[in-house]
């Protein structure tokens, strides 16, 4: 199995040189800190921030300067701060290569269901819906079960949708997966992990075809 | 030429009547107008319909005004990190339209730019799509979005000056620049108000023919949601 770090270090493999990637709140972000040797990455943050850096030194704290999360954050060489309606034309001109981001829920057709929980989780969507109906590629990071053990990767997702028909590729603490016009096919399994157990955790179509490699963190 | 320049968040506000539609700048705590919103705590100013990304925290921002009971209705993208907006929303008592940032930032930008509606694709296929026309464009679906105006836009900027004229700084730009042009009245405070003519017209982010009404604000808390540091 793997923890939110090895998930993380996992999707890290996904980054090409060049890449502008908006990561989301929760492993998404911790993706910034497995960045591999010899890849530049520009991050773009939805508030409106091109070239985020790392968090700030105490001296370096400024309210002034935040993520989407509403941390502190630093700029870098090459930074640009614009408007969020700046930050969004970006996004939805898919001028970002990839999208990061967690999900309560994901459909074997890739739709995402992460905002809200009727009756319980009101908090809204922030840009979660603006960035699923337009990035060109999009990755999530999850759980493949719930803490009671139901499956979170689905024939039909049973929350709110966020978005329809986007994910492309799914990683969890389980496997890796890609979305295809015929269900979730399975691309690796986590260390010590079986494809009958991953089998046993997917409640949508799973497609298994031949070896599946063990994933290389 | 028209004096733009008011004494205080005092004199901004002081004819923002119950029921006023506002805008109000800011991304979480992050460049909001933090004097214009204390002034309509003191005044109690109530039944307002406050479009603003988030809303505040427990006990400062817009937050305060809900304490209060100021807010009839909400509209913004995300409003975690507020529990007292959260009880008000699960009871009923709170009226709230939750939009997906983007397109939150665009109708404001669109309510500025007189652009009454305009194509989107974000919440296509989910309950944000209820009942609006769709669309579809190069074989993808595209919901119809609306513009939005204001009232009175609440707007906080670093530096301003007596024309107007605004730049603001960091990540504290987010939504201003766009709500400055949305409103009917738009109230800019400025962390230092100078003279026209000292701000270079090449790095001039909100053009004062935007800005009603400009005064220095005092006091800055600046809080922090998420200190973060290495």
């Amino acid at each position: 199995m793997l923890d939110k770090h090895g998930i993380a270090k996992r999707i890290a493999k996904e980054l090409q040189d060049g890449y502008y990637v908006n990561l989301g709140i929760g492993i998404p972000t911790l993706v910034a800190n497995y960045i591999p040797q010899g890849i530049d990455v520009v991050l773009q943050s939805e508030n409106g921030l091109l070239g985020m850096g790392p968090f700030p030194t105490e001296d370096e704290v400024d309210p002034d300067l935040i993520n989407a999360g509403k941390q502190t954050v630093t700029t870098l060489p090459g930074s640009s701060i614009f408007s969020s309606a700046d930050s969004f034309a970006m996004i939805r001109g898919e001028h970002v290569h990839l999208t990061i981001l967690g999900a309560m829920e994901v459909s074997e057709r890739g739709d995402i269901a992460n905002w809200k929980i009727p009756g319980k989780m009101v908090k809204g969507m922030g840009g979660a819906m603006d960035l699923v109906a337009s990035a060109k590629n999009i990755i999530v990071a999850m759980q493949h079960t719930s803490k009671d053990g139901q499956s979170k990767l689905l024939k039909d997702c049973t929350l709110p949708i966020t978005g329809l028909a986007c994910v492309k590729k799914i990683v969890t603490d389980l496997a890796v997966l890609e979305v295809t016009p015929e269900g979730f096919r399975l691309l690796e399994r986590a260390p010590g992990v079986t494809v009958e157990q991953i089998a046993a955790a997917t409640q949508g179509k799973l497609i298994i075809e031949g070896e599946i490699p063990e994933i290389n963190i | 030429m028209i004096n733009k320049v008011v004494q205080d968040a005092a004199a901004a506000c002081q004819d923002i009547p119950d029921g006023a539609t506002l805008m109000l700048g800011g991304f979480g705590l992050c460049g909001i107008p933090e004097n214009s919103i204390k002034e309509i705590l003191r005044k109690g100013i109530k039944d307002l319909t406050c479009i603003s990304n988030n809303a505040g925290v427990d006990d400062f921002g817009i937050g305060l005004m809900l304490q209060k009971r100021q807010v009839k209705k909400m509209i913004s993208s995300y409003v975690g990190e507020n529990a007292e907006f959260e009880r008000q929303l699960l009871s009923g008592e709170l009226e709230v339209e939750l939009i997906p940032q983007g397109t939150l930032a665009e109708r404001i930008r669109a309510g500025g730019a007189g652009i009454p509606a305009f194509f989107t694709p974000a919440g296509y296929g989910t309950e944000v799509g209820e009942g609006k026309e769709s669309r579809e464009f190069n074989g993808k679906m595209y919901l119809m979005e609306t513009w939005l105006k204001a009232d009175f836009a609440l707007v906080k900027a670093w530096k301003g000056d007596t024309a107007g004229n605004l730049i603001y700084k960091g990540t504290a730009r987010n939504f201003n620049p766009m709500m400055a042009t949305a409103g009917t009245i738009t109230i800019a405070e400025v962390e230092e108000l100078v003279p026209v003519g000292e701000l270079d017209p090449n790095l001039i982010h909100t053009p004062g023919i935007y800005v009603q009404r400009i005064y220095q604000g005092k006091d800055y808390e600046k809080r922090i949601e998420q200190r973060t540091t290495r």
